[in-house]
């Protein structure tokens, strides 16, 4: 596991890393926390959309795609 | 006759849920509203082998029962019975590869209570990527009966019968103990006794069960939009919650985390991964289909079969549907004495159905296109791929279908627009969408370019028409998208714009379930949308017919004399400033039941037989009218002027009457049709008065 510590939007290409805090609005920190995105959370970053944005992780065994906005408020550690 | 009990049919998107859904029932599903939203409620008789028959209802997709919206608000609403017959079992339609997040609803139903069937569908698929699951364990922890299910090929659906009859012979239970920290314990404690003390709920568990959902979905700031709470427990809860944050306490992270903790707890003892498989076959696609040059290219080849498709393959069905319709017109007339009831049945009935059934081709094929796309797992991908472009204007990434298709016909589009999640998001796209110049407008700018423009008349090196062509297709585009941009920031604000979104596994698509959602949406289409597309078409006929001219010689004497002639000639103050005189008026309000009317119209006022878009004799008319001072009527700027007009103009009763079964109020289809008139009036007046300044009014 490569030692990453900061923004999940900071993770390099196939870096892995866990989740350790979601900040933002009420409504998105939810929906992110919902589809497991909770602290202690392993996510990889898969791929990156070929306009740079959004970025797909892997998380729980399944493909999630999110904005970068959404992800500079996903600490990892 | 008694009411069957009902059992709920829960599960997250992409879980198959649907096809188990008719794979349980066969193709017996009865759809309808559930009332004040636009999510439909799909169900179907379940008969059990001893004779006993249920109701089984297919509750939308979500991840959570949480809500901000009254939409979201059904799933929560349906299982704890509150407005509605509360259920007798559960059915959770699990994704057995994603467990690991799917668990995560069981957690949050079998909170309530009820008695619970996990069908772990996809199980073929698991098995594939190597991960084995412990059904008993699985049982056991749950309290749940499992069934393992293949929804595509039927598999294990004959089992999940027999468990959903087990089930529901069970009686709802109290809430299973789920570990929490203390103080939110507490805090769970004391609302679930004042719903009980309120009387809202009687069962304890459905009442917990309450209290957790109020917690997590009741907005802070009171923006949530959401029915049927007590003014008191909703000032209680936001009263526990305020305590919970002055004491630094985040309830929403308390209450998921807690049950994502049970759920890593329960994967972690029923879970086996195969310590190594190989690069999955979806990994393998995406490497090519989310590339940057060659996923760029795939996504282009494929929009473009799908415009191809709408655009010219349903070209010969519509056709022959107007063909077929212009036979029964005649055989009408022909069995029929000579009458205002003929008229009616001729040009009142008959054209209204041709008006209605003429959109099916165009709307089975983009729901056959979409259903491919979706079910295969392309459609997220469309999405992933050109979110970045789409959410410049504010638009969700899953709009970029419905605009496209926006280029054939906005009917269809907006049906399409269902494939996008949030409200708000929809609402943007709908509203939008009917900017883009649909093949219905085509005929107009043929008419006029043709009309204003000699054959041979170049810009440069290109011909005045195509350039003119190419600059109405681009002002309909920027318009959208500016459109789109500005109503994100002004009338539709609010939540949405976060885009979560699920790239499920490449699959390969069932026939059986494609051709069945296809039908599924044209038969809502006929039945919805067609009744008033129809009764609007015989308002317009009788608008263009009545009152009788009291010696009528020909059409055009009649439709001078009909209210809409009328109309024609009392508003021609109001589009004299763009260049229209009261003939055009009256093509504009003909054009109201589809743009391309306005051509036959028009060919009606200027008392030519057959007309259509290339009828010399209607050009050559156009050419010659005069304003009663002498002054040409159809010079090439009152041309732009027109074209300019009929991009921008919502002159269209199907696309009002298609927005306001989708959108579920007639607020935002009047709102559409408001904004889009203001546009285009606007910009007509602008083209003309500029440009008469200029001088090129002659």
């Amino acid at each position: 596991m490569s030692r990453h510590s900061g923004s999940l939007a900071g993770l390099p290409l196939g870096g892995t890393a866990i989740v350790s805090r979601v900040r933002g609005e009420r409504a998105v920190v939810r929906r992110l926390l919902e589809v497991g995105l909770v602290p202690g959370t392993v996510v990889t970053l898969r791929r990156i959309a070929p306009l740079g944005d959004p970025i797909e992780l892997k998380v729980r065994n399944f493909a999630l795609s999110i904005r970068r906005s959404e992800a500079l408020g996903i600490d990892v550690e | 006759m008694t009411v069957p009990p009902v059992v709920l049919v829960a599960g997250n998107p992409n879980s198959g849920k649907s096809t188990l859904f008719n794979a349980l029932t066969g193709s017996r599903a009865h759809v309808a509203n559930y009332p004040g939203v636009t999510i439909d409620r799909t169900s179907a008789p379940l008969t059990m082998s001893d004779g006993r028959v249920y109701e089984l209802v297919d509750l939308p997709g979500t991840y959570s029962l949480s809500a901000r919206s009254r939409e979201e608000q059904i799933a929560v609403d349906a299982l704890l019975g509150r407005g509605v017959a509360a259920p007798q079992a559960v059915v959770v339609v699990v994704d057995a590869v994603a467990i690991g997040r799917a668990l995560f609803l069981v957690i949050e139903i079998l909170a309530t209570g009820l008695p619970v069937v996990i069908a772990l569908n996809m199980s073929d698929e698991a098995a594939r990527d190597g991960i084995t699951i412990d059904i008993e364990r699985l049982e056991l922890l749950t309290g749940a009966q499992v069934v393992r299910t293949v929804a595509t090929k039927g598999e294990g659906i004959a089992e999940l019968v027999r468990a959903i009859g087990r089930a529901a012979d069970i009686e709802p239970s109290a809430a299973p103990f789920l570990e929490r920290p203390e103080a939110l314990n507490l805090d769970i404690a004391e609302l679930e006794a004042a719903i009980l003390e309120e009387g809202v709920l009687d069962r304890p568990g459905a009442a917990r069960a309450w209290a957790t959902w109020l917690l997590l979905s009741l907005d802070d700031e009171g923006a949530d939009d959401l029915v049927g709470i007590p003014p008191s427990l909703r000032a209680r809860t936001l009263a526990i919650r305020e305590r919970a944050a002055t004491a630094g306490r985040n309830v929403d992270l308390e209450i998921i985390s807690s049950s994502f903790r049970r759920v890593d707890a329960i994967v972690d003892a029923v879970v086996q991964h195969a310590s190594k498989v190989s690069r999955s076959l979806t990994d393998r696609i995406d490497s090519v289909l989310t590339h940057r040059v060659a996923g760029g290219v795939a996504f282009a080849m494929v929009m473009m079969v799908v415009f191809q498709a709408l655009f010219s393959w349903s070209e010969p069905a519509i056709s022959f549907i107007e063909a077929r319709v212009t036979d029964a017109q005649g055989a009408a007339v022909a069995a029929m004495p000579p009458g205002p009831l003929t008229d009616l049945i001729v040009d009142g009935v008959i054209a209204g159905v041709g008006n209605v059934v003429v959109f099916v081709p165009q709307i089975g094929l983009l729901f056959l296109f979409i259903g491919l796309l979706e079910d295969s797992g392309y459609l997220a991908r469309v999405a992933f791929v050109i979110d970045r472009l789409m959410r410049s204007v504010g638009l969700h990434g899953r709009a970029f279908v419905p605009m496209l298709s926006g280029f054939s016909c906005a009917v269809p589009a907006v049906m399409a627009t269902r494939t996008i999640e949030s409200r708000t998001d929809r609402l943007l796209t709908m509203l939008v969408l009917p900017l883009m110049s649909c093949s219905a407008r085509l005929p107009v700018y043929v008419l006029v370019t043709a009309t204003v423009f000699a054959p041979g008349a170049r810009l440069g090196v290109f011909s005045a028409g195509a350039v003119l062509l190419l600059a109405m297709y681009t002002l309909s585009a920027v318009a959208a998208l500016t459109a789109a941009a500005v109503l994100r920031r002004t009338v539709l604000k609010g939540p949405g714009g976060t885009l979560v979104l699920e790239l499920p596994p490449y699959r390969l698509p069932a026939v059986r379930v494609l051709v069945f959602n296809v039908w599924q949406r044209v038969r809502a289409f006929l039945v919805s949308a067609g009744t008033m597309i129809l009764a609007l078409t015989i308002v317009l006929w009788a608008l263009l017919s009545y009152p009788k001219a009291p010696d009528s010689t020909g059409h055009g004497d009649q439709l001078r004399y009909s209210l809409a002639g009328r109309l024609g000639h009392a508003i021609e103050p109001a589009i004299a400033p763009l260049g229209f005189d009261w003939r055009i008026g009256v093509g504009i309000i003909g054009a109201f039941a589809a743009r391309e009317v306005f051509v036959s119209t028009l060919g009606i006022v200027f008392d030519i037989e057959s007309a259509d878009a290339t009828n010399e004799p209607l050009r050559a008319a156009l050419r010659t009218a005069t304003w009663p001072d002498g002054r040409r009527l159809m010079t090439p700027l009152t041309g732009v002027s027109l074209m300019v007009f009929f991009v921008l103009a919502c002159q269209c009763m199907s696309t009002i009457a298609v927005v306001r079964r989708e959108s579920g109020t007639w607020r935002w289809p009047m709102f559409m049709f408001a904004y889009m008139t203001v546009l285009a009036y606007g910009a007509s007046l602008i083209v003309y008065q500029v440009g008469s300044r200029l001088g090129w009014g002659a």
